[in-house]
């Protein structure tokens, strides 16, 4: 396929710390014991596209990702990372790059995002519709997948304020309208005549953009240069095409063409027809209002299905609901083979006696634990040194991590090389890399790291 | 039988039903269908004051007999008929067809409910609901609505809802049916519809008939989408006029006294003030055919599907003729009854039917018509889809074109009736008199203030003018309404004998410029024409302000062309005004007022008038000159002395009168090119009409010194009268002195 990715890797993000740090940028952040990165570029593997652009916010991000991508990707992919500067948005990012795009089409694809979805089907779509742009759309976590025990209640109480108001026409192959998170208190308005012209329109609220996009090259570049006041693919790029696609151009061929056919029309004698509305077959917008505009300009969308799993790692929420659905749930997409008590214990670890570890947790090699530990829907990175009668639930200890006797975590995020005293609790903390935390300290809900 | 079986089992337990062993006992009460035989509606005047909508013949039959025979066909097994105008004749019919008191087993009874003081569906159904018939589910349907879809899904659909969910009260059944880009409209004349509806459920969450076209958007409440985050919003979708409701439908028509109109008061009320959660759903009609005759052109249109078969069993051949033999269906959709008599060198063409006992005579041309019983027919007469009703008499050499005529009327030789026209029972057209396009005439006067006898119109269902009150626009125009019988603008003096007997109705509410949407002449060429160019003149300037993007750069450019089509609507709407002065008939203080009333409107500039008052005077002139320079250059100068003084109105400084030049060489070069190589003749002229001034041409010739060559050619043309009036200038100063 003649495709060309780019990843949108992301740099040092201010939404994540302290989980990311500049020896940890957000690609490398570790899920599940593997890089955030290495799910989409597993991915981009599986639908057999190999030339990547991996696009690191930062030189220094840059150098680690890059000695990272060189080791761990050696002979499957051709990557090639650059560094941009920090701060250009997604669509100032591809900008800086745009001159070392060659192909015909563009798939652009954040690196945040952990998903089942094979780009190859988004980029079949595109191929298969003639599209300029192609948007990945899918459901949105209405109250979560799984965490109705933990914070249902949570969920409740801020799901209605910001909605994603997707229009699709019948097909649901095109898309006519797009505005991203308009405030609920709004009503919806929809032009008549985008009405008019389809006949039927299906609005959706409940799907949001992943943020993996396939793009005519020609297209994308001739936006990022005219508009360079654009500085996100989603909230302006994709609704500018959108916008434009019915629009006739003002300078192009699109409108010559309309007049002829319309000509055409007008001196066959139809006009009576027409007059009686007879020959308006109901698939003229397909065949008509869509192809003829304007030269392929078309906007369309891939929905994933419900069943497919879809979410983007851009806050410390999406953080821990993706490190447990990834060894819950979505097990498949951690690579990992799971043991018959559906979790991974690495053989090289060990265990205290009296120690439990549950369903859906994960135990890195190397990693040891006293007596009496109990963890529960964790992940546990490698070489941890972990005392006696812990317990871990819902939270995620990273590697070289050193907990004491009579820790209770909960809820938590544990960095590298944080050391855990004697009967610390934490509860809904995140923990910056190489952290102490005093012996008998209580934190709720803080975020903890070295000055 | 099976009612008296679920009774006697009915006395054993109620609760037995549910352990159905045969399935018409699990049925409900019997299926009841409250039919409207009244549409509370003007748009079939004048026709409608003398008999009622439903008894009209659609292809030889009254529409109420498709709806009775439809229902019958239905399973409907207790039919109300309500009737308001006309009601002793609505009666008489029944009784005259045989429905009232028809009861055996398996046919439907038929109970006419009489009403004078209705003047809505909503108080039609508070009778309804007054006199306690309603008992279990009924079909609510209007007596003018021709279908013959299978009412068992809908039902079955309804009922199991409202198991599920009692708050379900309605289902109507909507049809698939994409309305013009053009008009707006769709092919039964009906403005188009915006709907929303949750593609699950079925649920209908928004409503919207009326093609505002000031409403650039739908706008759908927060709440709807929060509550259902996917729905479909459809343009393609035609309202069929057939309902399944609950009985709370009855008695949420009474506790809202003021719900008047079906749509507009109760499924908005339903949908928008969301009263006690109820609910109503929609199903979408993929097979069978259904149709409201709502207007003239739905009339025609329904009428063809008829004649094409599409409502079978519903056709001239099989839904026999009571009062004559059948008629036989040819080849194309002829239907010709077998005792025609019909010239042999008459030719009938595709699509027309000819009722019985009617002559036709030699060289008669009939294409996509319908001719009913007993007409007499002359020679070389020429009908082309016209609708011709019982006991017609055509004389010869007739020419009948688009147009509705009822039982009786005469029309003598040589008349001709243009397309869109309505000619009412009994009316009488002279020899060779032309009746005009879209007109009504009647042997009733047009009523000229309210009588409550009559048809109302309280919310008329689709016009565009819905928030004027109903009579003040006919009431206005009654001034001039009451034509006497011998009149007709059409020169019809020559012929001695009369013109028309009966009144020309003025186009009631409508207003003319409407007049093409819904009548039975196909739209004008022209109009489509221009509809397009609006159509396309509008792409483009898609709004953009719901988004979180600031403007983009091309928009400036957006905004440049919507400025200069603005100005071109403004040209095009003072033409029209104009024409319509020249037609005759508008005073030239009210032309005044009306470019006035145009120029505040657009917010355009008085220069801007007289450009476009300019322009419309030399079109005019334009047109109604042969092709020679010379006649051109005559009524030019007609036209101008004869608009002066309307020109001088506008043309008050130096300014306005500079742009009458350009606009008169714009118009040389681009538009009206016959007008260039008399321009030097012309311009003399507007300086001795007084319309400009030497000033005015002096500089304009100033200006134009320093434009390009192109630029130059008129000034260049009349260069002789430049060079005049300057020296004729210098003698003035001279003089002076």
């Amino acid at each position: 396929m003649d495709f060309q990715v780019v990843v949108l890797a992301g740099g040092t993000s201010e939404k994540l710390s302290p989980l990311v740090s500049k020896d940890v940028p957000k690609a490398l952040l570790p899920v599940a014991n593997r890089p955030l990165l290495s799910y989409a570029l597993d991915l981009l593997e599986a639908s057999d596209l190999k030339d990547l652009i991996v696009v690191v916010e930062g030189q220094e991000a840059a150098q680690l990702v890059g000695a990272w991508v060189s080791s761990a990707y050696l002979d499957r992919l051709r990557v090639e990372v650059v560094a941009v500067s920090e701060d250009l948005g997604s669509a100032g990012a591809l900008r800086a790059i745009s001159k070392r795009l060659t192909a015909n089409d563009i798939l652009v694809i954040s690196g945040d995002l952990v998903t089942d979805v094979l780009p190859g089907a988004v980029a079949a779509t595109h191929r298969r519709n003639g599209a300029a742009v192609t948007a990945l759309l899918c459901s949105v976590p209405v109250s979560g997948p799984s965490d109705s025990a933990s914070s249902s209640g949570k969920d409740k109480a801020k799901k209605p304020n910001r909605l994603n108001i997707v229009v699709l026409d019948k097909t649901k192959h095109f898309l006519l309208h797009i505005v991203s998170g308009t405030d609920v208190e709004k009503d919806v308005r929809v032009h008549k005549r985008k009405i008019q012209a389809v006949g039927q329109m299906e609005i959706r609220s409940d799907l949001m953009d992943a943020h993996l996009y396939a793009f005519k090259r020609t297209i994308l570049q001739d936006i990022l240069e005219q508009k360079e006041a654009y500085r996100s693919i989603r909230l302006e790029v994709l609704p500018h095409l959108v916008r434009s696609q019915l629009r006739s151009d003002p300078s192009g061929n699109g409108t010559t063409v309309e007049e002829t056919g319309n000509n055409a029309v007008l001196s066959s004698g139809n006009l009576q027809c027409l007059a009686q509305h007879r020959v308006i077959a109901p698939s003229a917008f397909n065949q008509d209002v869509l192809s003829r505009s304007r030269g392929g300009h078309r906007c369309c969308a891939y929905i994933a299905t419900k069943s497919k799993y879809c979410h983007r790692l851009n806050s410390i929420q999406s953080y821990c609901d993706i490190n447990r659905d990834v060894i819950g749930e979505a097990s498949h997409l951690s690579g990992y083979s799971f043991s018959a008590q559906n979790n991974i214990i690495h053989p090289s670890s060990v265990l205290g006696s009296k120690t439990t570890i549950g369903p859906h947790c994960i135990l890195a090699e190397g990693s040891q634990l006293g007596d009496k530990c109990s963890v529960k829907r964790s992940v546990i990175g490698r070489h941890c040194r972990i005392g006696s009668s812990v317990k871990i639930v819902n939270s995620v200890v990273m590697n070289h991590v050193v907990i004491e006797d009579g820790c209770h975590i909960q809820g938590s995020v544990v960095c590298n090389n944080v050391q855990l005293q004697e009967r610390a609790v934490l509860k809904d903390c995140q923990i910056g890399a190489g952290y102490i935390v005093t012996t008998g300290s209580e934190h709720k809900a803080e975020s903890l790291a070295r000055k | 039988m099976s009612q008296k079986k679920s009774r006697s089992r009915g006395g054993g337990g109620g609760a037995a039903a549910s352990g159905d062993d045969h399935e018409d006992l699990a049925r409900p009460p019997p299926l009841q269908a409250v039919l409207l035989a009244d549409s509370f509606t003007l748009k079939f005047r004048p026709i409608t004051l003398e008999r009622p909508k439903v008894l009209l013949p659609l292809v030889h039959m009254p529409m109420i007999e498709y709806t009775l025979t439809w229902l019958e066909s239905a399973g409907v097994d207790e039919a109300f008929v309500f009737c308001c105008a006309h009601s002793h004749q609505v009666k008489e019919y029944l009784d005259k067809a045989g429905w009232a008191g028809k009861a055996g087993a398996g046919s439907m009874a038929v109970t006419a409910v009489e009403s004078h003081d209705a003047i809505s569906a909503g108080d039609a159904l508070r009778v309804i609901y007054d006199r306690g018939v309603i008992r279990g589910d009924f079909v609510l349907i209007s007596g003018d609505t021709i279908s013959n879809m299978s009412l068992k899904d809908a039902l079955q659909e309804h009922m199991d809802r409202k198991k599920k969910d009692p708050f379900a009260v309605m289902t109507m059944i909507i049809k698939h049916s994409k309305p013009s880009i053009l008009t707006h409209q769709t092919r039964l004349g009906n403005d188009e519809i915006t709907m929303a509806i949750d593609p699950e459920t079925k649920e209908l969450l928004y409503y919207e008939d009326r093609a505002d076209n000031s409403h650039l958007y739908v706008t759908i409440d927060k709440d709807i989408l929060t509550n259902n985050p996917t729905l479909q919003l459809h343009n393609d979708m035609e309202d069929c006029y057939i309902d399944i409701c609950s009985p709370e439908v009855l008695s949420l028509f009474t506790d809202n006294f003021d719900y008047q109109h079906l749509r507009r008061h109760f499924v908005k009320g339903l949908l928008v003030d969301d009263i006690m959660g109820y609910k109503i759903y929609t199903h979408e009609l993929r097979s069978g055919y259904a149709a409201r005759i709502d207007n003239f052109r739905s009339y025609d249109t329904v009428s063809k599907d008829v004649i094409q078969r599409w409502t079978y069993p519903m056709v001239p051949d099989v839904v026999s003729n009571r009062d004559c033999s059948e008629s036989r269906l040819r080849r194309q959709g002829i239907y010709v009854a077998s005792d025609v008599t019909l010239s042999h060198s008459a030719q009938i063409g595709a699509n027309s039917v000819v009722g019985s006992a009617t002559s036709i005579g030699d060289n008669c041309k009939v294409l996509n018509s319908v001719i009913g019983v007993g007409c007499k027919i002359g020679k070389n007469v020429f009908i082309n889809g016209s609708y011709i009703w019982d006991h017609v008499i055509i004389e010869d050499g007739c020419k009948v074109s688009n147009s509705l005529i009822c039982d009786g009327v005469h029309l003598r030789a040589g008349a001709i009736v243009e397309p869109g026209s309505v000619l009412s029972f009994k009316v009488e057209v002279g020899k060779n008199v032309t009746v005009p396009a879209h007109s009504k005439v009647s042997l009733l006067p047009q009523p000229s203030n309210e009588d409550s006898d009559e048809e109302l119109e309280y919310a008329d269902t689709n016009s565009g003018v819905t928030d004027s009150p109903p009579f003040s626009s006919m009431r206005s125009s009654g001034d001039q309404a009451i034509v006497p019988s011998e009149e007709d603008e059409s020169g019809t003096s020559e012929t001695g004998t009369c013109g028309v007997v009966g009144y020309i109705w003025t186009s009631a509410d409508t207003g003319i410029l409407e007049e093409w949407r819904q009548s039975i002449a196909p739209i004008p060429k022209e109009k489509l024409e221009e509809l397009e160019r609006a159509v396309s003149d509008e792409d483009g300037s898609e709004d953009e302000s719901n988004n979180l993007i600031l403007q983009d750069k091309d928009d400036s450019s957006d905004s440049v062309v919507e400025d200069d089509d603005h100005i071109s609507k403004f040209e095009k709407e003072v033409e029209e005004t104009f024409q319509r002065a020249m037609g005759g008939g508008v005073n030239r203080d009210n032309l005044i007022l009306e470019i006035n009333g145009l120029r505040l409107a657009y917010s355009l500039q008085h220069a801007d008038c007289a450009g476009a008052v300019f322009y419309s005077i030399m079109k005019s002139a334009l047109v109604a000159a042969q092709s020679t320079n010379n006649t051109l250059l005559k009524t030019t100068g007609e036209a101008l002395v004869k608009w002066k003084d309307l020109l001088r109105n506008y043309t008050k400084t130096v300014d306005e009168e500079m742009e009458i030049l350009l606009k008169f060489e714009e118009m040389c070069q681009e538009t009206t090119k016959e007008f260039s190589p008399l321009f030097a003749k012309i311009l003399p002229f507007l300086y001795d009409t007084e319309v400009v001034t030497e000033d005015a041409i002096l500089r304009w010739a100033e200006e134009k010194e320093n434009a390009d060559e192109s630029d130059k050619v008129f000034v260049k043309q009349s260069e002789d009268f430049i060079q005049w009036l300057k020296e004729a200038e210098e003698e003035d100063d001279e003089d002076e002195e």
